[in-house]
């Protein structure tokens, strides 16, 4: 088999619980914004481009408010402030992956984020081809989702109600396999523990900018304090 | 919203977006050195990041109310037992959810 087709069966099978997730989380999207008067043409579009979940159920409501482009732009960057830290995690591992790499950044949502930054790719395996795939996969299951709730979703009649705790689930085991391969514990700790008491501060809509200004405040002030010890 | 009013807004949402993915890899390209505190923080951030989407998926439950979490709660501890003990990624993750459904809907319904 080519590397293409090997790349592919290695990153298909840890794909599946996003599958049933986004497949599922994707209709329900189709359905919210054809439910609010909008085209199919518009969550289908919006879905591949702006391609971050949370970020999509907000644009519904700015559509509906006034016209702000402005704010439509800094509302983006505050729900999306996670990704920076996608995105310094990953300076090493998109490295040398050719022109491949500007569909990885385009296409870094959470999930694909989680899988790419903590799989252990076999050996033999194309490492770009593999992440490509995992992203260029997840993508196809959202637009997927997306298309089929706006089309015809008002016509099905499923009860998948949890089903969506597929990507708490993933999130969890790969922290706990995370949690197992290091030795030392204190950046798991800290990311647990920090947003959550941000969470029962500021409140769910509220928690995520704090939580990341504060991890990364301590984690600054750790590398200047271990850089000073030795 | 005009049509066009509407694309220049989807278009900002979109521009925001990329922002956020785009940035680091624009500040620190592949050609220099990355800096030594940014080289830190890409091997500190991924774990802390791991925890932090954990409690970003979780963050609509309420605690203090309804079941106060006790199906995420049971379902979440099936999955990381099941992750710890056999480290089959995929069993994990397909118990704990039609765990998480089967409570949802019949237990606590």
């Amino acid at each position: 088999m080519n590397k293409y087709g090997s790349a592919l069966r290695a990153a298909f099978p840890i794909t599946l619980p996003i599958c049933a997730a986004f497949l599922f989380l994707g209709i329900s999207y189709g359905l919210y914004m054809t439910g609010r008067g909008f085209a199919p043409l518009y969550p289908i579009c919006t879905s591949a481009l702006v391609f971050a979940g949370s970020m999509e159920f907000v644009l519904v409501s700015l559509l509906l408010g006034p016209f702000d482009p402005l704010n439509a732009f800094f509302m983006a960057l505050t729900v999306n402030s996670r990704h920076l830290f996608y995105g310094l995690s990953m300076l090493e591992k998109y490295k040398d992956t050719g022109l491949k790499k500007l569909y990885l950044i385009f296409g870094m949502c959470d999930e694909s984020f989680a899988i790419n930054c903590s799989v252990k790719i076999p050996a033999g395996i194309d490492k770009g081809w593999f992440m490509t795939f995992v992203t260029f996969l997840n993508q196809c299951y959202w637009v997927t989702g997306v298309t089929t709730g706006a089309l015809v979703g008002s016509r099905l009649d499923f009860d998948a109600k949890g089903l969506d705790f597929a990507l708490t689930a993933l999130f969890l085991a790969i922290f706990a396999a995370q949690w197992q391969g290091e030795e030392n514990h204190g950046p798991s700790l800290l990311g647990l523990a920090l947003p959550f008491f941000c969470l029962l501060l500021w409140g769910p809509k509220a928690f995520l900018p704090p939580s990341l200004a504060l991890l990364l405040a301590l984690f600054v002030c750790a590398f200047y304090y271990r850089r000073q010890r030795s | 919203m005009t049509f066009s009013q509407e694309l220049i807004t989807i278009a900002a949402v979109v521009a925001g977006t990329m922002v956020t993915r785009f940035l680091p890899f624009v500040l620190f390209p592949a050609s220099k050195k990355t800096p030594p505190l940014i080289a830190f923080l890409g091997q500190v951030l991924p774990p802390a990041v791991m925890g932090m989407l954990v409690i970003y998926s979780l963050k609509d439950v309420s605690l203090f109310a309804g079941q106060h979490g006790l199906p995420e709660f049971l379902a979440g501890s099936l999955t990381v037992l099941l992750q710890l003990f056999t480290r089959n990624m995929l069993l994990a993750v397909a118990s704990g959810t039609v765990g998480y459904m089967l409570l949802v809907q019949y237990v606590f319904a």
